[in-house]
C-alpha cells in the first residue's frame, strides 16, 4: 500500500495506460513525452546545480552566497537564466560562421544524449542499452568536438590554445575513466546499467571488488572531474593566460550552452559513478533484515539516486575548493605517469579477484542477489 | 630501486597532503560566515572612530560652536574644499568683531586628509562617522556646516585671582 505512494513514477503503469487509451498513436506520444521530460529535467537539474554550487562554494569561503533573489536566494538561478536568455549574441567578424554556431550544440547534445541512458530511478530510464557503459562513454566524449570546433572557429589564439589544451586533457582522462568503468564491467560481467544495479542489491560494486573497486572509484572521480574541465583541472579556461579559453568569443545564449553543458557534465559524471559504483537507485539493503529493507524501499528510488548523486557532486565541489590548480604538464603527468599505470594494474588485479573468486559476493554468497 | 621508492613515496605523500587540505576546507565549511549584510546590519555595524566621513562643526545645546572664522582651515585645504565666509559685527561695547557667516564644505572635492581638523586652533571642526554619503545630485554635496542662528561660544570669563587677606607677600613669608 505504502509502496504505491512511494513509487509513484512507475513507468510501466503509465505506459500501459497510454497503450490502452491511445492505441497506435501511443508510441510517438510516449517518445515525445519522454523527450520533453528529459529536456525539462536537463534544464531544471542545471538550474538546481548552479544554485547549489554557488551556495556551497560560498560556504567553503565563509560567505553566505546568493541570498537576495527569493528566500535564501532560491530564485537566483531563475534570474540568471532569464538574464542569459535576454542577452545579446554578439556577431564576430572573421569567424567560421557555420562551425562557430554549431560548436555549442555539440556540447549540449553530447551531454543530453547521455541523459537517455542514465537510470534516474526504478524503470525511470529512457533507453536501457545492453551496452550502456560503452554508449555513455562514447556519447559523452562527443563534447570534446564542440570544444575543439569552438576553439578553431573563433579565429583567436587564446581560444585555439584553450581548445587544444582541453583536447589533450579530455582525451587523456577519457582513457582513465574508460578503464575505471571497464574494471567494474569485469567485476559485474555486464555493460547494461539496469543489470549492474540489479546485481548491487545487497553489495555495492565499490564494496564487492573491495581494494580494486575503491581504486577504480577514486580514479573515475578524478578523471571524471578532469573531463568536466572544472576545479583544479580548469586549464582550458585559464583566466590569467587564456582569458576564457575556448569560449572567449562566445556571448549570450551560446555561452550559456557551454555553461549549461559544464554543469550537466558534472551531474552526468556523478550519476554514472553512482550507478556503476554505489548501486544507482537501489535502496540500501541488508540481507536478512527484511523489516529494514522494506522501510528502505518506501523511500522512492529516484530519491536514492539523487541523494547518492548529490553526495558525489558535493565531493566534487569540495575537491574544487580544496586543491591547488594544476599546471598543464602536471596535469598530463598525473594522467600518464600515475592514473593510467595504476589503472592498468588495477584492472589486472580485478581480473585476478574475479577469476580467483575473491570478490565479496564470491566469498559470502549470501550477499549475491 | 630508488626511483620506484621515490615514485610511490611521492604518490602517497601527495594523497596525504590532499587529504589534509580537504580536512581544512571541511572545517572551513562549518565556520561562522563573515559576510556583512549591509543594509540590514546598520544597527550593529561598527565604524571606527578614526574613520573620516563628513566634516562637521559640533554645536552644543545652546546652538553655539567654536569657530572663530579665522579661515586657517580654508588656507590649509589642498583642494579648496572649504569656504569660510565671515561677517563683521559690532559688539555691545563698540568693538568690531569678525564672526562666522557661512561655512561651506564640498564633499565631492574632499580627500579626507584631515589637515583642516589638525590645524584648527579652536578645535571647532571634526570628522564624524556618518558614512552614508551618497546623494543624487552634485549640488547636494556642497554642505553648509554651521547651523542656522548659531553663534560663537563665549569664552568663560576668567575669574580674577583672589589674593588672600594681607597680600601675597605676607603669606609667602
Amino acid at each position: 500500500m505504502l509502496l504505491e505512494f512511494s513509487q509513484p513514477l512507475e513507468y510501466t503503469g503509465l505506459a500501459n495506460w497510454f497503450d490502452t487509451t491511445l492505441g497506435s498513436w501511443s508510441l510517438p506520444v510516449k517518445l515525445i513525452l519522454v523527450a520533453v521530460a528529459l529536456l525539462a529535467a536537463y534544464a531544471i537539474i542545471a538550474m538546481i546545480l548552479i544554485y547549489v554550487e554557488r551556495k556551497i562554494t560560498a560556504f567553503f569561503q565563509a560567505r553566505i552566497g546568493p541570498n537576495r533573489v527569493g528566500k535564501y536566494g532560491i530564485l537566483q538561478s531563475v534570474a540568471d537564466v532569464i538574464k542569459i536568455l535576454l542577452k545579446e549574441i554578439i556577431h564576430i567578424n572573421n569567424v567560421d560562421k557555420f562551425l562557430f554556431f554549431a560548436a555549442p550544440f555539440f556540447m549540449v547534445v553530447a551531454s543530453m544524449l547521455t541523459f537517455g541512458a542514465i537510470p534516474f530511478g526504478k524503470a525511470l530510464q529512457a533507453v536501457d542499452f545492453n551496452i550502456g557503459v560503452l554508449y555513455v562513454t562514447a556519447v559523452s566524449s562527443l563534447g570534446i568536438i564542440g570544444v575543439l570546433l569552438a576553439g578553431w572557429s573563433s579565429n583567436n589564439k587564446y581560444s585555439m590554445i584553450g581548445a587544444m589544451r582541453s583536447g589533450a586533457q579530455f582525451v587523456s582522462y577519457e582513457l582513465s575513466a574508460g578503464f575505471a568503468l571497464m574494471t567494474i564491467v569485469v567485476l559485474t560481467g555486464t555493460m547494461s546499467f539496469s543489470e549492474m544495479i540489479a546485481k548491487q542489491e545487497f553489495c555495492w560494486n565499490i564494496f564487492n571488488g573491495h581494494i580494486s573497486s575503491i581504486i577504480a572509484f577514486v580514479i573515475y572521480l578524478i578523471s571524471g572531474h578532469a573531463e568536466t574541465n572544472r576545479g583544479p583541472f580548469d586549464l582550458p579556461e585559464a583566466e590569467s593566460e587564456l582569458t576564457a579559453g575556448y569560449h572567449t568569443e562566445y556571448s549570450g545564449l551560446q555561452f550559456g550552452f557551454f555553461y549549461l553543458a559544464e554543469y550537466l557534465n558534472m551531474f552526468i559524471i556523478a550519476s554514472i559513478a553512482t550507478t556503476v559504483f554505489l548501486g544507482g537507485w537501489m535502496p540500501i539493503q541488508i540481507h536478512g533484515f527484511d523489516g529494514f529493507n522494506q522501510v528502505m524501499w518506501y523511500i522512492p528510488s529516484y530519491a536514492w539516486f539523487f541523494g547518492k548523486t548529490g553526495v558525489l557532486i558535493f565531493l566534487s565541489l569540495w575537491v574544487r575548493w580544496s586543491f591547488p590548480r594544476l599546471r598543464i604538464d602536471q596535469l598530463l603527468n598525473l594522467e600518464w605517469k600515475y592514473l593510467l599505470p595504476i589503472n592498468l594494474v588495477n584492472i589486472l588485479v580485478m581480473v585476478i579477484l574475479v577469476i580467483a573468486g575473491l570478490t565479496l559476493t564470491d566469498l559470502f554468497p549470501i550477499l549475491a542477489s | 630501486m630508488n626511483s620506484i621508492l621515490k615514485y610511490f613515496n611521492g604518490l602517497f605523500t601527495g594523497i596525504k597532503s590532499l587529504l589534509i587540505g580537504m580536512s581544512v576546507t571541511w572545517k572551513e565549511l562549518w565556520t561562522k560566515k563573515v559576510t556583512q549584510q549591509y543594509p540590514e546590519n546598520r544597527a550593529t555595524l561598527v565604524i571606527s572612530d578614526r574613520f573620516r566621513c563628513e566634516l562637521t562643526i559640533p554645536h552644543d545645546e545652546n546652538n553655539e560652536h567654536a569657530c572663530t572664522a579665522c579661515g586657517i582651515c580654508q588656507m590649509n585645504c589642498p583642494n579648496g574644499t572649504i569656504n569660510v565666509l565671515s561677517a563683521m559685527i559690532e559688539t555691545e561695547d563698540g568693538k568690531k568683531k569678525k564672526i562666522l557667516d557661512t561655512y561651506t564644505w564640498d564633499l565631492g572635492m574632499c580627500t579626507f586628509c584631515n589637515l583642516c581638523v589638525i590645524t584648527c586652533p579652536s578645535d571647532a571642526i571634526k570628522f564624524n562617522n556618518q558614512y552614508e554619503n551618497a546623494v543624487f545630485t552634485r549640488s547636494k554635496m556642497i554642505q553648509k556646516l554651521n547651523h542656522k542662528g548659531s553663534k560663537l561660544r563665549e569664552k568663560k570669563k576668567e575669574q580674577p585671582l583672589k589674593f588672600p587677606e594681607g597680600g601675597l607677600k605676607d603669606q609667602v613669608l
